[in-house]
């Protein structure tokens, strides 16, 4: 007879969380915001580029509310789906203005916490749902983390690999009341922030090149949810237009993106080998990933 | 027959679990209760005296009228809904906005109809938002049928709905052919009207005829409005359940037009209200038109 490996709860937890994060890490940043006219998407997503068929990372799910992951693209699709099915039986069921921005986070919340509690592996993503309201102190931004935390956050969420310096950058450069080109300025500016995309080390060590990266309009996957519009509030910005509002020195950006893999930012399957590689230096997928 | 499900449908697991990109079949699969015109397993094995919905007095709407022009098609409906000899509703609109560049009329059973549009307009958005690219105008046409058929069973109690859809086909090489008319049977059958104009409901003989006679496939896009009110009028002039237009109560028919560059707009009221205007003082003079 064999006894099972007794392994405390708090270990138990803290492994997950670990596992997690390393997922989570890997991953190119995604910035929402909120700006005068609504809730700003930047993703830097290289496979976005004026593909209506590419592997994304922001998403519509109803009229006022917005999608935006970072982590596994198979995991966040799956939850993505849900949360459309969702919303539209519950819209179909009662009424389109009975669908709200807090009964989905709550449901992504529930299904996140669940799964990390009684799953094997738990979700490797980090999600941010927005809804946009008729004025902008009605705007919401909830972060729902891989463990189901749950944040309200007033005026911007950045999630995926390196955040902190990102999450600085912006904290010097938010203010409400931002116009769509200002705000798409400063959320590029944060993007840049971060050394390499994926964040192999520690910002500044990696020499002065890596400083400097400047993304263009093929770098970036642009939404926003448009308190203006009627009915179907999200508006992907893409092309001529996105250039056209992007700071004067990311215009000139234009070089076709180098041939990277889409959809999950490292291509190889598991995070446990991935982790113990990125540890060690470089990762696979990050020399084409740096620009 | 069948308990009636509470309205929340599923647990978390339905919307997690891979599926279908489709609003209906995942509705179907979870949520059966939500379709529409489905009718109690008790009630299917009565026979349809009569019609069957002659002795259930529910709301019909009646003629739907679209043509083609060059940029676009056009689709108009009257206002009108009648129960038997009495008309139900005198201001029911019965002309849909289905996606950016789609539209659907109703006839026939007012009811069930709404309903059917309504789940077709959550589809079409559905797969949309799913697969991150429209279906195309063929794939939403077949959608419909396959709506229609799913009806049949209550079409045979006398709950008949016949839509006709039209949309502007952007995939199309052709922009003078992009403007399409797509009528049905209620079996479910689609019919593609290449000839640029057709017509459904009761009035739709007398509105054929009229569009036999003005239709002009160069119309720009206010001739092509003026036509569907004319062949609206002509409906509304021979058919007891067409509704004209009421100049006193300001009831105009609900027109949308479907080009490129705007994709699906209905007509604002003060634009129908001057077509509407000119198409009576024309008739002042020439009663016929």
């Amino acid at each position: 007879m064999t006894m099972p490996f007794y392994s405390s709860v708090d270990q138990l937890l803290r492994d997950r969380s670990e596992l997690a994060r390393k997922g989570i890490a890997r991953g190119r940043s995604v910035v929402v915001l909120t700006y005068t006219g609504g809730v700003l998407f930047v993703a830097e997503n290289r496979s976005s580029e004026n593909r209506p068929s590419a592997l994304r990372k922001v998403s519509e799910i109803y009229d006022r509310i917005g999608f935006a992951a970072v982590g596994r693209y198979n995991e966040f699709e799956t939850l993505r789906n849900a949360g459309i099915r969702m919303a539209d039986v519950r819209g179909y069921s009662y009424d389109r203005r009975d669908v709200t921005g807090r009964m989905l986070a709550n449901y992504y919340a529930q299904v996140l916490g669940t799964s990390f509690v009684e799953q094997q592996k738990p979700y490797e993503v980090e999600l941010c749902l927005a809804a946009v309201g008729e004025t902008p102190e009605a705007d919401q931004l909830y972060r729902i983390t891989y463990d189901g935390s749950i944040t309200d956050e007033p005026q911007f969420v950045v999630m995926g690999g390196t955040t902190e310096p990102i999450s600085a950058k912006l904290k010097d450069t938010y203010r409400p009341g931002m116009e769509l080109a200002e705000a798409i300025g400063i959320a590029v500016e944060g993007l840049q922030a971060t050394g390499t995309p994926a964040g192999s080390g520690p910002t500044g060590s990696n020499g002065g090149a890596q400083a400097t990266r400047v993304l263009g309009a093929n770098a970036l996957e642009v939404a926003v949810l448009d308190r203006s519009r009627p009915h179907r509030t999200f508006r992907r910005i893409t092309g001529q237009v996105l250039r056209d509002l992007l700071p004067e020195e990311n215009r000139a950006v234009d070089a076709p993106p180098p041939p990277t893999v889409a959809g999950d930012d490292v291509p190889a399957a598991s995070g446990a080998v991935n982790g113990e590689q990125k540890e060690q230096g470089d990762k696979p997928g990050g020399a084409a990933n740096g620009s | 027959m069948e308990p009636r499900l509470p309205v929340a449908p599923t647990g978390p697991g339905a919307y997690l679990a891979p599926g279908p990109s489709s609003f209906t079949d995942f509705v179907t699969a979870n949520a059966p209760h939500l379709l529409p015109g489905r009718v109690p397993a008790g009630l299917s094995a009565a026979p349809a005296p009569t019609g069957g919905a002659a002795g259930l007095q529910v709301p019909h709407g009646t003629t739907i009228v679209a043509l083609t022009f060059t940029d676009g098609v056009v689709i108009a409906g009257d206002r009108r809904a009648t129960a038997g000899n009495v008309i139900a509703q005198r201001d029911i609109e019965k002309v849909f906005i289905t996606d950016s560049h789609s539209a659907v009329g109703i006839a026939g059973s007012a009811g069930i109809a709404l309903q059917m549009v309504r789940l077709f307009t959550v589809e079409l958005e559905h797969y949309d938002k799913i697969e991150g690219v429209p279906l195309s105008l063929d794939g939403k046409a077949n959608k419909l049928a396959s709506m229609i058929q799913q009806n049949l069973g209550a079409a045979l109690q006398g709950f008949v709905v016949v839509p006709l859809f039209v949309g502007y086909d952007l995939d199309s090489a052709d922009p003078a052919k992009a403007g399409r008319i797509i009528t049905y049977d209620a079996t479910g059958g689609r019919y593609d009207e290449l000839l640029g104009y057709h017509a459904v409901g009761s009035g739709s003989v007398f509105a054929k005829s009229a569009l036999k006679k003005l239709y002009d496939p160069a119309a720009d896009r206010d001739l092509a409005v003026r036509t569907a009110v004319e062949a609206l009028y002509d409906a509304a002039d021979d058919d007891t359940a067409t509704g004209g237009p009421d100049l006193v109560r300001r009831i105009y028919p609900v027109v949308v037009s479907i080009t490129a560059d705007e994709g699906a707009v209905r007509r604002p009221d003060d634009e129908m209200e001057a077509v509407v205007r000119a198409v009576v003082a024309g008739r002042m003079e020439k009663p016929g038109g």
